[in-house]
């Protein structure tokens, strides 16, 4: 097991530097330049400017740059002082030495932020949005499916697959503007834009105040990301469960006696799950960068926003910084979820 | 499982065919499975009328979809008005427009007409790309087998790592950005010239087709794997069958059916992508009218103007259902593993 995760991180690695090299190289073979206006800067100025920002500098040589800002801990003896310059996501004390380590570095446009200081503001707004859709997904999701399989072929089978069939097909971008009108502006229920939280957040990611405060804002956005996921979890779920209460030893356990509610919950929903929580990894991954469409349709201000804005400003750190942390979320994801597949299961092993 | 599905097809089979007709025989069945799926003709039917409603858009819409009336602006039809009382006041009616205009005074309704061809291009051409790269590449894959496997999948393993989304942005932004203003003569200029001809779509396909083959190429490894070492395949390199005659003639057509199964599934997820893709702007160039961007621009006035979103948001959503139905529809009349449980 100890092997299986050091190669799982090695693989981390190499996944990373091949996300950075290709992200890296074609965000910079898009014509344009971070400065570029519709009245272009004097060539003083322009240069300057990318001096500033090594834009004068080979690709490669940007490239390793910028990694060692992002990788390399920098360490001096006294206090990093408050400027965009000595930002850095984590800073931290080493005996005498004053450290910092992960520093995406400015953001070209907005010049008082770093790219840091967009992670600690916007971030915990899409995770907060990102883990209540799935939530949201399981609490809809598990129990539909479960029903649907125990009662296969009545009408609550027919109406849980009903409202599967309507969650995947029905995106983001039609429910959240159908939501926003119907929920936020006719009926009045919820505001329909904006969020209820403001840093600082409790573990980096969590909002102080949650409360109706909170969740007025939170619940039609939650809800129309977490529809669709929660259509896949039923139907997975539902096949799953319907395939394990044929097992043979669903029916030892009928044989020998069991009671019925004992023979679900204990037998069939345990081993029925499994399946379900290998997609829960690759799911909350895309829940959490799925969070974009959801943000931009109830003017969230997460992440979405700011990565679009990035693209078409060539703000390359933000762009970098982003699909980076995005990446390495989506890995670490899917090693958790093998992991507690392994746990789950135990005639998996991996060696 | 044959065997059980030998039972299964002679009891569907009315008429009693003959066992020895069963490769036939299978496949009736299946069409008839999803025949027999009322959901899946139905869906079948809709994707049916939006397709001659795209083919036939200029009979269809009543106006042309570029056309700005600066003067009829937001103007809605009197039918509106009693569906949302409180556009009543404001809202100036305007009977010409049978859905409204939109904010530049463009007829809803021909916008809508049009948009079915974007979407139902994306859903055609989709599958066919990621269809192309996934099952060359998968194949190749699986039938070699040992290192090439090896490499060849990690490869895929890693670009999955790659959020998706963030690619295809990115992607499209590289696109759009690269090929804006090409020398007249060059490739760029002929592959840019190509694309506004098609209204923006080709790099949205390009982007779809180098996202979601990932997919395809583990599938149909997958599925190559599985029946590499079957008997008939044996058998045909025993017969002295050459490597790409067994994958083509032999292994493909054994595989096809699983592979067509999944890629009808992934069709609404291209719908919604390249929705998504005109919606934050991204996808294609106006005034090629696209249900994303319609839906994107209504959503500044949904207050105000709801029609201008909800219209298009129901197209949208009416044609993924349709292709889910569908799907679905398909999925359980092909695949064997699920006739137990329907």
């Amino acid at each position: 097991m100890g092997r299986y995760i050091v190669r799982r991180l090695l693989y981390l690695v190499v996944v990373l530097f091949v996300v950075s090299v290709i992200t890296f190289g074609l965000m910079h073979a898009v014509p344009g330049g971070p400065f570029d206006r519709e009245k272009a800067l004097p060539p003083d100025i322009m240069e300057n400017l990318n001096r500033r920002y090594n834009l004068d500098q080979p690709i490669v040589v940007q490239y390793g740059l910028y990694m060692r800002e992002v990788l390399i801990p920098k360490c001096q003896d006294t206090h990093w002082l408050a400027t965009t310059e000595d930002d850095a996501m984590i800073k931290f004390k080493v005996g005498n030495l004053y450290c910092k380590w992960m520093n995406f570095g400015p953001s070209y446009r907005s010049r008082s932020r770093t790219v840091n200081d967009i992670f600690r503001d916007q971030l915990p707004i899409s995770m907060q949005l990102g883990v209540m859709a799935l939530t949201v997904a399981l609490i809809i999701g598990l129990p539909s499916g479960i029903l649907a399989a125990l009662k296969q072929n009545t009408i609550f089978d027919y109406l849980g697959m009903s409202i599967a069939i309507f969650g995947v097909s029905v995106p983001v971008i039609v429910l959240g503007p159908l939501m926003v009108y119907v929920f936020g502006v006719a009926l009045g229920w919820f505001p329909p834009t904006g969020w209820g939280s403001q840093p600082p957040y409790i573990l980096g990611f969590i909002p102080r105040n949650l409360g109706w405060d909170y969740f007025k804002y939170a619940i039609m956005p939650a809800v129309a990301l977490g529809l669709g996921s929660s259509a896949i979890i039923a139907r997975l779920t539902r096949a799953s469960l319907l395939q394990v209460v044929r097992e043979d030893y669903i029916r030892t356990a009928r044989a020998k006696g069991l009671r019925e509610r004992l023979v679900i919950t204990q037998h069939a929903l345990k081993n029925s799950l499994i399946p379900v929580v290998t997609i829960l990894g690759p799911m909350f991954a895309a829940l959490v960068t799925g969070t974009f469409v959801t943000e931009l349709t109830f003017g969230i201000p997460g992440m979405g926003r700011y990565f679009v804005t990035s693209i078409t400003n060539r703000d390359y750190p933000v762009i970098m910084g982003t699909i980076l942390l995005y990446a390495i979320f989506l890995v670490i994801a899917n090693l958790v979820v093998d992991l507690i597949y392994a746990y789950l299961d135990p005639r998996i092993r991996y060696d | 499982m044959t065997a059980q599905l030998k039972v299964e097809a002679n009891k569907n089979d009315a008429g009693g065919m003959q066992l020895s007709r069963k490769r036939e025989s299978l496949f009736v069945d299946a069409v008839r499975r999803l025949f027999r799926n009322r959901a899946s003709v139905i869906g079948g039917m809709i994707i049916l009328i939006l397709a001659l409603m795209a083919i036939f858009a200029d009979v269809v819409a009543v106006k042309p979809y570029q056309v700005q009336v600066l003067e009829d602006q937001n103007t809605v039809p009197s039918w509106l008005i009693k569906v949302f009382p409180q556009m009543e006041g404001y809202a100036r009616i305007n009977e010409a427009y049978p859905l409204g205009a939109d904010y530049v005074g463009r007829d809803l309704f021909s916008r809508i007409v049009y948009g079915a061809r974007v979407s139902l291009t994306v859903a055609l051409i989709g599958p066919l790309i990621s269809l192309l790269i996934g099952v060359v590449y998968g194949s190749i894959s699986g039938y070699v087998g040992g290192r090439t496997d090896n490499i060849m999948m990690r490869l895929v393993d890693v670009l999955y790592a790659y959020p998706s989304l963030l690619f295809i942005i990115l992607l499209m932004a590289f696109f759009r950005g690269t090929l804006a203003r090409p020398e007249p003569g060059t490739f760029a200029y002929a592959i840019s010239q190509f694309d506004s001809a098609l209204g923006g779509m080709l790099f949205i396909f390009i982007g779809i087709g180098v996202t979601a083959w990932e997919t395809m190429a583990r599938l149909t490894r997958g599925q190559v794997l599985s029946v590499r070492e079957k008997e008939f395949v044996e058998a045909a390199r025993t017969l002295g069958a050459s490597d790409g005659r067994i994958m083509f003639r032999h292994i493909l057509p054994n595989i096809l059916g699983p592979l067509i199964v999944a890629e009808t599934l992934a069709i609404p997820g291209y719908i919604s992508t390249e929705a998504f893709l005109s919606f934050i702007g991204l996808g294609v160039n106006p005034p090629t009218p696209s249900w994303g961007a319609m839906i994107s621009d209504g959503s500044q006035m949904v207050r105000t103007y709801p029609n201008q979103t909800i219209f298009p948001a129901l197209a949208l959503a009416i044609t993924m259902f349709a292709f889910n139905f569908l799907g679905d529809g398909l999925r359980d009349a092909m695949d064997p593993r699920l006739r137990g449980t329907q």
